[in-house]
């Protein structure tokens, strides 16, 4: 993909965060920065792009560290918003 | 094989991503409603789920033996952390997630980086090497920031600001530094000597830059820092060539630098202010009361405050970080509800800043199943104060300090406060008579109006649950 298709879907998904985001109320600022958290863990993707290609034990170390990190940031990051979001569960 | 071929066409894993980003776009909207909110949450995980099985489909994606091992690292780290934390704890986890993933980040450059050297022989195209650097930079940042963000909020390091003399100076060297280095390797320099030197002085600068912070800001930066990471992933999704990261990294970078803007307004202070530092911390202005001036305060006790609440027909609770570390809110509840019983109307003032993360006090709250409707925000409370007969202030000190509104020489002059001083009557739960995280003297505490009750926030309100019960 050329680079100025990607500038393009760069500023778009600005926009679009930017417009989802702002209605978010107060209560729920906490659940939200934990989810949004998690979605940046998104970057475990990188590592998977590379370690295939990647040579040398150096790299490929390197590159399990990302992954572990990129799990860990997904992962725990949905399950803590998962806590968080089960006590707001309206009492009957 | 047909099969094969068809789910490897790049084609068909774009349209996969695709089916990705609607799922964190609509998740982030269901996240808007408390009622939708953990659906929406689980949608995200489900985005999520499809965009690493479309990349694990890619051709060139390999050794999947080294995948899992990094992917059982990380569940077998990620899951008993989540699961285990205590809710009063969670704005550290979410600090340290966001750290582990600023360094992947950081990680994920430097090996590409390398890659290019060993493979090409040479440096990556500019519009590759561009966003490398940029990733390696704000990745390197936001892990070590992050992780004394997490340091300061566990208490391991003094959530007081740290500063060095200089600090500023050194900072600017250090950026210099960074910016030196990055720009000798775009002009041609391939030297991976240049680039680790960039990462460590990055890493170095997200010490100096969170250090100086007290810890009253903390939200803003764990914000902030979750907007960096971010920003770094959608670069490295441009080095990289993935529309994937550029969507989802873009959609966290917006988002996280709205949440942050928010908070900063709601505490009326500038961002370059708070990365100055210092907030807090160091010597109140002249203007500001005399230090070591024994002014008088009026402690109370908890039958005396039973006795207050129970003939009160509206109590407000304002709650801060003092109710969170003593675990008090489901004894707060409690006593709510023994008030309620008798016919008194108990609402909850939330400030935006209460705590230590955006929505702490809410969240807290919730676990010990308070009514939404109960917790109203700042602007909503605010005005019903002079009709209040007890504003309950458990644990909260910074955003209840009348100083903001009426001294100019208080620091925290200007920042939105609870103005539980206009109730008829304040009773200030409090552990001892030190200053706030923020380490600013409050004149509420010697108001006429004011009695504290001394002691943990959760004794203090078993107690007065007690006399309650026992009128």
């Amino acid at each position: 993909m050329d680079l100025l298709t990607e500038l393009t879907i760069l500023v778009l998904a600005a926009f679009v965060g930017f417009e989802v985001i702002s209605k978010v109320p107060n209560t729920l600022h906490t659940p939200l920065m934990s989810a949004t958290n998690a979605i940046h863990g998104i970057v475990l993707l990188g590592g998977l792009l590379l370690i295939g290609e990647a040579g040398g034990f150096l790299n490929e170390l390197l590159l399990v560290i990302a992954i572990a990190f990129g799990t860990i940031n997904v992962v725990g990051g949905f399950l803590v918003t998962d806590r968080m979001l089960e006590m707001f569960k309206r009492r009957d | 094989m047909y099969t094969a071929s068809f789910l490897q066409d790049p084609d068909f894993i774009r349209v996969l991503y695709i089916g990705a980003f609607i799922c964190f776009i609509l998740g982030l909207r269901l996240l808007n409603h408390p009622r939708t909110a953990r659906r929406g949450n689980i949608v995200a995980a489900v985005g999520m789920a499809i965009a690493v099985t479309a990349t694990l489909l890619i051709e060139s994606v390999g050794d999947y033996g080294l995948i899992v091992l990094g992917v059982a690292i990380g569940t077998a780290v990620g899951v008993p952390a989540a699961r285990g934390v205590k809710m009063t704890a969670m704005p550290q986890m979410v600090a340290l997630f966001n750290g582990v993933g600023g360094g992947a980040v950081a990680l994920i450059s430097f090996v590409e980086y390398r890659e290019s050297l060993d493979i090409a022989g040479a440096n990556p195209e500019l519009e590759q090497l561009i966003p490398i650097l940029f990733a390696a930079i704000v990745g390197s940042v936001s892990f070590w920031g992050s992780n004394i963000a997490f340091g300061k909020l566990q208490e391991i390091l003094p959530g007081r600001p740290i500063q060095l003399p200089g600090q500023l100076f050194l900072n600017a060297a250090l950026l210099a530094v960074i910016l030196g280095c990055a720009v000798a390797i775009a002009a041609g320099t391939e030297s991976e000597l240049l680039f680790l030197a960039i990462l460590v002085a990055a890493a170095v600068l997200g010490n100096m830059f969170v250090l100086p912070i007290g810890g009253a800001d903390m939200p803003v930066v764990i914000s902030l820092l979750n907007a960096f990471t971010g920003l770094s992933a959608a670069a490295a999704g441009l080095a990289l060539d993935n529309v994937a990261l550029i969507v989802a990294g873009m959609l966290v970078g917006a988002s996280g630098s709205i949440l942050t803007m928010l908070m900063a307004e709601a505490m009326n202070r500038s961002i370059p202010n708070i990365f100055a530092g210092g907030f807090g911390g160091v010597t109140v202005t002249a203007g500001a009361s005399a230090d070591g001036d024994e002014r008088p305060v009026r402690s109370t006790d908890a039958a005396d405050v039973a006795i207050q609440l129970a003939y009160a027909s509206k109590v407000v609770v304002a709650p801060g970080y003092g109710m969170a570390v003593a675990q008090a809110q489901h004894t707060v509840r409690e006593l709510a509800d023994e008030l309620e019983k008798r016919g008194v109307r108990v609402d909850y003032a939330i400030h935006p800043v209460a705590g230590r993360m955006p929505g702490h006090m809410n969240v807290l709250l919730a676990e010990a199943d308070v009514p939404y409707d109960h917790l109203k925000e700042m602007d909503e409370i605010n005005p019903e104060f002079p009709q209040t007969d007890v504003a309950l202030v458990i644990g909260a000190n910074d955003v209840t300090n009348p100083a903001a509104r009426e001294n100019e020489g208080s620091p925290i002059y200007g920042m939105p406060i609870l103005d539980v001083d206009k109730a008829g009557q304040v009773i200030v739960l409090k552990r001892s008579m030190n200053t706030g995280f923020a380490g600013i003297d409050n004149p509420l505490f010697y108001k006429d109006n004011t009695a504290l009750l001394f002691g943990d926030a959760k004794e203090s309100v078993a107690a007065v649950l007690a006399e309650v019960k026992a009128l």
